[in-house]
């Protein structure tokens, strides 16, 4: 009984193989044929329809952030430049983003960046690293990656939107306390080390980014910058394990708290920022 | 003046503790240039057996007495003279290129053959593209950036 049912089973599975290739032969023919076939029975010419447009799917675009994000480098400065310039550049920054994925990513996020590189072994080199900087608008923005490797600390600056770049990945989507990591050139390498084997931890689409709360202890005294004064205002470092709290007072005489009341100073970009985002969208939804 | 005193004072703890090395490593962000403090990266027993002076730029094959990667120098290492190849430094070069935290060097002979059988750091990749004999320098080279 059960021999006969497997038999019955193949008997099937030959059967609907068989559907499959005429359904296959349809498809194969068509594109032209049927149609022609169709006009000649009128009498009339034949007239050629288009095929349909293919419908091109972005896999690396799929998993669009839910967030209003702008990136940073949209907002034009404040300075006396011809707004146009601005525009101009903007419509570039859109038909760059088009084809090329730019991701949302913030100082302190860790991030994979692929590179062409005829310099290196099939011709793209791979960097992983931790966003310590990101800086400039427009289309020359750039930001800096950091990591040790082999015990040597190593930077790299991208041009986000130089045509070398052929992949940016965020392995790890946070902010940190600060919206600048310089000072992590002097603090402990265990702070900016990682994996090149460093797997994408997956993060939410909508809500807030997470903001890591870490503390670095640092190298001890002299830094690169005097990471303790006021002008830097940095939460992420320990400045209890490294300086007193002498030295801490100290810092404060290069204080400046009037700053915050000159009005002068004050650029609010929420308006244009608004502006800007729609422009962005509306560019990129077309 | 202050500024190169200050610098070498703070040097010799910083690079105690960052590298674990017996001597310094310069500290300004710039180029190498005559008198800078750098680290000789190779596994020559020349560069890396202790002294109590650190190796020193003595002059550089430049027009402009500036030295970036790939250039020559002359270092006074161990009371000695050496050649050595620049490869890589703490001033930002170019955009898309890697920056370090050291100023390193790798010890080569008259003959432009490197000291060393080993280079224990990653290597700037765009010194395959300069102009000179670095093949040698490149075939002992175990990571590059």
């Amino acid at each position: 009984m059960a021999a006969c049912l497997r038999r019955t089973g193949e008997v099937l599975g030959s059967l609907r193989v068989l559907r499959n290739i005429q359904q296959q032969n349809e498809r194969f023919v068509s594109t032209s044929f049927p149609r022609h076939a169709a006009s000649r029975g009128d009498g009339q010419p034949p007239k050629f329809t288009p095929p349909p447009k293919p419908v091109i799917v972005d896999k690396t675009q799929s998993e669009e952030s839910l967030r209003r994000f702008l990136s940073p480098e949209f907002i034009p400065p404040r300075q006396r430049s011809n707004p146009v310039k601005f525009s101009m550049e903007r419509k570039d920054m859109i038909k760059r983003r088009k084809a090329f994925n730019i991701p949302e990513f913030y100082v302190g996020s860790v991030l994979a960046v692929t590179m062409s590189d005829p310099y290196a072994s099939g011709n793209s080199s791979r960097f992983v690293g931790i966003c310590i900087q990101r800086s400039g608008s427009g289309l020359g923005a750039t930001f800096i990656l950091r990591n040790v490797i082999d015990h040597q600390g190593v930077e790299m600056c991208y041009e986000l939107y130089n045509p070398r770049l052929q992949k940016i990945e965020v392995l790890k989507l946070e902010k940190r306390l600060d919206d600048n990591l310089m000072y992590l050139r002097d603090a402990l390498p265990e702070y900016s080390t990682f994996n090149f084997d460093m797997k994408p931890i997956p993060h939410s689409l909508s809500g807030d980014v997470p903001v890591n709360q870490l503390k670095v202890r640092m190298k001890p005294k002299p830094w690169s910058k005097r990471w303790e004064r006021p002008k830097f205002n940095i939460q992420g470092i320990r400045f209890d394990l490294c300086l007193t709290e002498e030295q801490m007072a100290h810092a404060q005489k290069w204080a400046e708290p009037w700053h915050q009341y000159d009005m002068l100073k004050e650029y609010d970009t929420s308006s244009l920022e608004e502006q800007i985002l729609q422009e962005v969208q509306k560019g990129l939804a077309k | 003046m202050t500024l190169l005193n200050l610098a070498g004072t703070i040097l010799t703890q910083m690079t105690r503790l960052s590298h674990s090395r017996a001597f310094s490593v310069s500290t300004a962000a710039a180029a190498i240039q005559k008198l800078t403090r750098i680290r000789v990266v190779d596994n020559s027993p020349l560069g890396n057996t202790p002294y109590h002076r650190p190796p020193r730029v003595i002059h550089v094959y430049t027009k402009n007495g500036v030295g970036k990667v790939g250039d020559k120098v002359l270092l006074a290492i161990k009371g000695q003279k050496k050649k050595a190849v620049i490869v890589g430094h703490k001033m930002p070069g170019e955009r898309m290129t890697p920056r370090f935290d050291s100023n390193n060097v790798v010890l080569i002979e008259e003959n432009g053959n490197p000291t060393g059988t080993r280079i224990k750091v990653p290597i700037p990749s765009h010194l395959r593209k300069m102009e000179g004999e670095y093949s040698k320098l490149l075939a002992i080279a175990n990571r590059f950036v």
